[in-house]
């Protein structure tokens, strides 16, 4: 059973990586960018092409999957994203289902549509024995380096002045923008960094939930579970909504194995009429 | 005096802050009540916990003897509480003629009647027409909420408000961000209310205050301050003093 | 004082204008139901069409009309497929036009209970409720093999005739006249609903909920109600589906169908009742086009068209879309309010 904890506990914490980005937009910039997984995927198949097809080391590939991703990101937001910011929830919605059809239809052109596999280095499989529990040394890894990231991230948006800023934007950009803060950049690289988080996630992720054009579209309701369960005001609160999540799939898979997702859908609709604004979030002050 | 409006140490918190403290008024049948006070006394907090947009902390509110504290906004609508806001809530994409009608027709008891026709009622057309004339509306009666002057608007808003009978209306402040030159006609509606519709008038404006009101509450920082005649508030040197204070404390 | 009777009059007809049948919807009708007799050779795509149509229409009474935002609308459309396929499966309902209403009655009441969700919460919530009910059905479905055929599908179903009279052919012609009939009876319904006080009620929920209430409209209570008519709807859609092809399978809960049916209505249009119908003739010749020349990756079209019709600005869009009705309906305004206007001053 503990087993099964340390996996709940491991793609909880791929989770929290990989919906950490959408959080942060959709908080910061009031924006549902449903594509949120198309950058996952990127980041994934990127890693797959540089450890598969170039023998690049795969804990380098990972940095580069984030930076790809990152400048992806980047671009999309000051080319169309930047558009679409005052428009109304439903454009932005059909916009960015938009980008996931296109990002969708061409990762089936480019890499076919069959399901592919990063060949992990040996040094990554097989797993360790603890006192009879089973831990897998690439899920290890998944939450040394997610926590890792987390910890980070929770540094630099309480600590440093680009976290203080971010904060001061989501509070409220107008006053920020009238403090000589620009939201605009503030924006841009909050995005290309959600967008890099959701690559790197993609990448790690690659291995233990499978890669294929359809990843966006099977993965989006995750995201957004994690994103209004754990409310946006806050780094703690999807965290905790994604290990809740990620320990309940698993746990889900394996004990009741015929109900499948039906349990986190029923989870999920059960807590947003519970509490609308997620399970962690403080109240709204807008 | 019969009580129309009555509120019960109405009490309503918010984070540590003390919006509205232990409010107890009555406004009598007919009367024409105002309520002043400077900026974040609270008068806005007490509409809304009167119209039931907000729930109060504690306390109670009495619509002719009857306790509506647990009644939702729209239900207090249905027993004769309307108001006003303070800034414009209108239907910008329809027309005064069909906004009326929807409120006509609501109070009529005719909102769910899926089947019939807008407009093939003539008594409800008639009653439509009637107020958009008693209002100066026809001009613009096919126009888009959207385009209309903000005057018109501000008469629309309160011609909405009348359109529902209410007996008891709640003016939040009528005449404000209205050009100088649109005032006269919101003034002389709000002159012309019917006499049996009981109003509570909050405003910002004196000239206003002293011509219309024939009682007159004080609230700062929440709580009734003072109460009485205009003439009694006019004189009253701590009512000054408030103001004063806080024009010393804008300076 | 009463008002002159000249001005009530204007300002009845006025009040009724937007009920009035207009020149272009007669002859789009009268289009509609040539069809049957003038274009046999395409009756199976009229068909889909028509429910396709019936589906988008069904949308625009939630989306267009009362502003609810929605990504799982497919729940109420399988719903009501895989009852009426169930129904001539095991023979429980023989008759096509009976199985149909039932089909429509047990879509709406899923929509009831589910109304209660969209009530609260923002937009993203709406969204995240609407999603997550259809991927639950969709699961259910799934999972319950020995009811729907799982992933495969549900097979054997054999359809009767309607009405006990008309045979279904593997040409459409049957098809295609039931599916349109059923269309236009419930868009009459539909254009009674949104033309009446109750209809214009929810336009004032949509723009303003604060000053709905303020009015003394229960705004949740015609949230509920016009939800429930438009699962009702959609449930019908699905059943037409279901019963014109003999089949049901998971993907008509697919989030696919759910996101291709909010483009479909958007190219149309949403908020006149039209835009699904016009959207879903678009729609289906776009698909059939395109997927002669990108069989596989046909979606980025549709994501492309999407992102465009963003970019451009959904308002241009459908503007070209309604031209002649706009510039009839200004001339009738005018006039209109010319003479509201003429009649009080000549009393003043």
């Amino acid at each position: 059973m503990l087993t099964i904890l340390f996996d709940g506990i491991a793609y909880g914490m791929l989770l929290f990586v990989l919906a950490s980005g959408l959080a942060v937009t959709l908080g910061l910039m009031n924006f549902i960018n449903l594509a949120h997984g198309s950058f996952a995927m990127a980041g994934g198949y990127v890693t797959v092409l540089l450890v598969n097809r170039l023998g690049v080391p795969f804990l380098a590939s990972l940095p580069i999957a984030f930076l790809a991703s990152a400048v992806i990101g980047f671009v999309l937001e000051r080319t169309l994203y930047v558009h679409v910011y005052r428009k109304s929830h439903l454009d932005q919605v059909l916009f960015t289902i938009g980008l996931v059809f296109m990002s969708v239809a061409a990762a089936d052109y480019v890499m076919g549509s069959s399901q592919v596999f990063v060949q992990v280095p040996a040094s990554l499989q097989g797993q360790f024995d603890i006192s009879g529990i089973g831990i897998g040394r690439y899920r290890l890894l998944i939450i040394v380096i997610c926590g890792l990231l987390t910890v980070a991230l929770q540094f630099i948006l309480a600590y440093t002045r680009f976290g203080s800023r971010l904060r001061a934007a989501v509070d409220d950009s107008r006053v920020a923008r009238g403090l000589g803060i620009n939201v605009n950049w503030v924006f841009a690289l909050t995005f290309a960094f959600g967008s890099g988080l959701a690559g790197l996630g993609g990448a790690l992720g690659a291995e233990i939930l499978g890669l294929d054009p359809t990843f966006p579209l099977k993965f989006m309701i995750y995201f957004l579970i994690v994103v209004t369960v754990g409310g946006t005001s806050s780094i703690t609160g999807p965290f905790l909504a994604s290990l809740v999540l990620g320990i309940g799939d698993v746990a889900g898979k394996y004990y009741v194995p015929t109900l499948g997702s039906f349990v986190i859908y029923t989870i999920m609709i059960v807590v947003l009429i519970w509490r609308p604004q997620g399970l962690f979030s403080r109240a709204a002050s807008r | 005096m019969t009580v129309a409006l009555e509120t019960i140490n109405l009490v309503k918190r918010f984070n540590g802050i003390i919006a509205s403290n232990n409010v107890s008024l009555q406004i009598a049948k007919g009367a024409r009540h105002a309520l002043i006070g400077p900026n974040g006394a609270g008068k806005t907090t007490l509409i809304n916990l009167l119209t039931g947009v907000q729930r109060p902390t504690s306390g109670r509110i009495l619509l002719d003897g009857e306790d509506i504290s647990a009644r939702s906004t729209h239900e207090r609508v249905r027993l004769g509480i309307v108001r006003t806001f303070q800034i414009n809530q209108l239907f910008n994409d329809l027309t005064p003629l069909e906004t009326i009608g929807l409120a006509v027709s609501e109070r009529r008891g005719q909102g769910l009647d899926w089947w019939r026709i807008v407009g093939s009622r003539p008594d409800l057309v008639t009653e439509v027409v009637e107020i958009l004339e008693r209002f100066h509306l026809t001009d613009v009666i096919d126009k888009r909420t959207a385009v209309l002057p903000y005057g018109k608007q501000r008469l629309l808003e309160i011609a909405v408000a009348i359109a529902c009978r209410p007996r008891v209306l709640l003016l939040d402040e009528p005449a404000a961000g209205v050009p100088e030159d649109e005032r006269h006609e919101i003034l002389a509606a709000v002159a012309a209310l019917p006499s049996d519709v009981t109003v509570l008038l909050i405003e910002h404006d004196m000239d206003i205050v002293f011509s219309f009101a024939d009682r007159i509450s004080v609230l700062v920082n929440g709580a009734l301050f003072v109460e009485g005649s205009p003439e009694e508030v006019a004189r009253d040197p701590r009512v000054k003093a408030v103001y004063l204070g806080e024009e010393l404390a804008d300076a | 004082m009463l008002p002159p009777p000249i001005a009530i009059r204007v300002a009845t007809e006025w009040l009724s204008a937007r009920a009035r049948w207009q020149p272009l919807e007669i002859v789009f009708w009268l289009g509609a139901f040539a069809a049957i007799y003038l274009l046999p050779e395409s009756h199976l795509i009229l068909t889909e069409i028509a429910w396709l149509g019936l589906f988008a229409l069904s949308l625009d009474l939630i989306l267009g009309y009362a502003g609810i935002i929605s990504l799982g609308h497919a729940a109420f459309f399988g719903l009501g497929a895989y009852t009426a396929a169930l129904l001539a499966k095991h023979e429980i309902i023989n008759e096509p036009v009976m199985a149909l209403l039932v089909s429509g009655l047990v879509a709406m009441a899923l929509g009831f209970v589910t109304s209660f969700l969209v009530l609260r919460g923002s937009d993203l919530t709406r969204l995240m409720v609407t999603l997550g009910v259809a991927l639950l059905l969709r699961e259910l479905a799934n999972r319950l093999g020995w009811l729907t055929g799982g992933a495969d599908g549900l097979q054997g179903v054999t359809i009767k005739p309607v009405l006990g009279m008309f045979r279904f052919d593997m040409f459409g012609h049957t098809g295609y006249a039931y599916c349109l009939t059923v269309l236009f009876i419930l868009f009459l319904i539909a254009r009674r609903l949104v033309n009446s006080p109750f209809g214009l009620s929810l336009m004032s929920v949509k723009g303003n909920p604060l000053r709905s209430s303020a009015i003394g409209i229960s705004v949740d209570a015609r949230l509920i109600a016009i939800y429930t008519v438009a699962a009702g709807y959609a449930g019908i859609a699905g059943a037409l589906l279901a019963q014109t092809t003999s089949f049901a399978s998971l993907e008509v809960f697919s989030f696919d169908r759910s996101a291709d049916l909010l483009l479909v209505l958007i190219i149309g249009g949403a908020g006149y009742l039209y835009g699904g119908l016009i959207g879903a003739i678009i729609f289906k010749f776009m698909q059939d086009y395109l997927s002669v020349l990108t069989p596989q990756y046909w979606p980025f079209w549709i994501g492309l068209v999407l992102v465009v019709i963003v970019l451009v600005g959904r308002e241009r869009i459908t503007s070209w879309t309604t031209p002649v009705r706009r510039i009839a309906s200004h001339l009738n305004w005018r006039a209109l309010a010319h003479r509201i206007a003429a009649s009080s001053s000549e009393r003043h």
